[in-house]
């Protein structure tokens, strides 16, 4: 009964704060009830035992999604009011409702239809994931049975980067990314980015590694270091590299290439493309991971970085 | 034994939602943004406190009561950092609203 109820008022904060985030009319205050929404959703996932889910909801849906958009209004304040002005006439708005609308209507009836108990193939997974050697099934489907679509989502991070790095004027390409941070070097800022990231890093590592066996993975780790790192930069102690910069581009290209070489290595030693070796599963899928790690903390904080704006001497 | 110390969960995680109670009124109600800032970080600092205190009798093991401890630690260093960073754009003038 208590828990009834606190999962009715849940959903209703959760189906309240996406209304206002979508009726808001400043593009901060969506941000921030986007961000919100975010952490509401993940303790939703929490509740349904999906902690994988939960903490890359926490770390990329909301922290930094959110930061991307907090970037994104704080570019956009200056022409907001001019912007505002010109709304769209109401026509195209109901027409945006209705295809929202409809949209969403669609996935509850698709979701709703389903039928008692749903079809599953977590027993599948249960049986078999014994052969690979990890603990973790989420880590278990991602890495081996569904190894493809991670290894497309670590390409399409590259790519989302190298689509923000192409919007650099000419006369700075190749230079550090975003405007160059100066805060008082005996500031909290500074402070808390001397503190801080020794913890960060450490959090950030435990969860990367424990992945294997409990919920936590690389997207999740990478994002808490690239967080740490933007601490640094933003706390002015360091600066963003420029982006012409040899062995940043091969780091950011090292993740996905370790991946589809033992991806197409596994055709040769075990019959099919991103197939492991099962006494090499563990081992090749650690592997994987270690590879993956740097390029996505280097895609993560680069991403948020943003631009360049500067040419590479400061 | 255990009907005090579940007694002392309830008292203490009362204690401490009463604090987030207060906060959440205080940040609506106070008139500038360095008493709503106030408001807020007295309630994230004692009202977690008290929630973490009350739930350290039901953590399994010293572990976790460590990590319950650590958590409340790193959100009062948060909090803290964070709510001079605001009240300094407060009194620069800037409006963050």
């Amino acid at each position: 009964m208590v828990a009834a109820t606190l999962a009715l008022i849940h959903a209703l904060l959760l189906v309240g704060i996406a209304a206002w985030t979508i009726a808001a009319r400043r593009t901060f205050a969506a941000v921030v009830g986007f961000v919100a929404y975010g952490l509401l959703l993940s303790i939703a996932w929490v509740v349904l035992s999906a902690i994988d889910v939960a903490l890359t909801e926490a770390a990329i849906g909301s922290g930094l999604t959110g930061v991307l958009l907090i970037g994104a209004a704080a570019r956009l304040r200056a022409t907001e009011t001019a912007i505002s002005v010109e709304r769209p006439g109401p026509s195209l708005r109901w027409l945006a409702a209705l295809t929202s609308a409809a949209v969403a209507g669609a996935i509850a009836i698709a979701v709703l239809s389903l039928p008692d108990p749903a079809p599953t193939l977590a027993p599948a997974v249960a049986q078999y994931m014994s052969v690979t050697g990890l603990g973790n099934a989420v880590t278990v489907v991602l890495l081996a049975y569904r190894a493809l679509d991670t290894l497309l989502e670590s390409i399409v991070v590259v790519f989302a980067l190298i689509g923000v790095w192409s919007l650099a004027p000419d006369r700075v390409w190749g230079g550090r990314p975003g405007p160059l941070h100066e805060a008082d070097p005996n500031g909290i800022l500074a402070y808390l980015a001397r503190l801080l990231p020794p913890i960060g890093i450490i959090v950030g590592l435990y969860i990367f590694w424990i992945g294997a066996d409990l919920p936590g993975g690389k997207f999740q780790g990478a994002t808490i270091l690239a967080a740490m790192w933007l601490l640094v930069m933003m706390a002015g102690l360091t600066d963003a590299p420029p982006i012409s910069r040899t062995w940043l581009r091969i780091l950011l290209v090292a993740g996905p290439l370790v991946f589809i070489a033992i991806g197409f290595a596994g055709a040769l030693t075990a019959g099919a493309v991103l197939a492991y070796p099962d006494e090499y599963a563990k081992l090749l899928i650690k592997v994987i991971e270690a590879a993956l790690m740097p390029t996505l903390v280097l895609t993560l904080a680069l991403l948020v970085a943003g631009a360049p704006e500067r040419t590479a001497r400061r | 034994m255990s009907f005090f110390l579940d007694s002392f969960t309830v008292a203490a995680v009362s204690a401490g939602a009463f604090f987030f109670l207060a906060g959440s009124v205080g940040l609506l109600r106070f008139p500038d943004a360095l008493s709503r800032l106030h408001a807020l970080t007295k309630a994230d600092n004692l009202g977690l406190g008290l929630v973490m205190l009350g739930l350290l009798p039901r953590a399994d093991g010293l572990l976790a009561a460590l990590k319950l401890v650590f958590v409340w630690l790193l959100v009062l260093l948060a909090s803290a950092m964070v709510s001079q960073m605001v009240a300094r754009v407060a009194r620069r003038g800037g409006s963050p609203s």
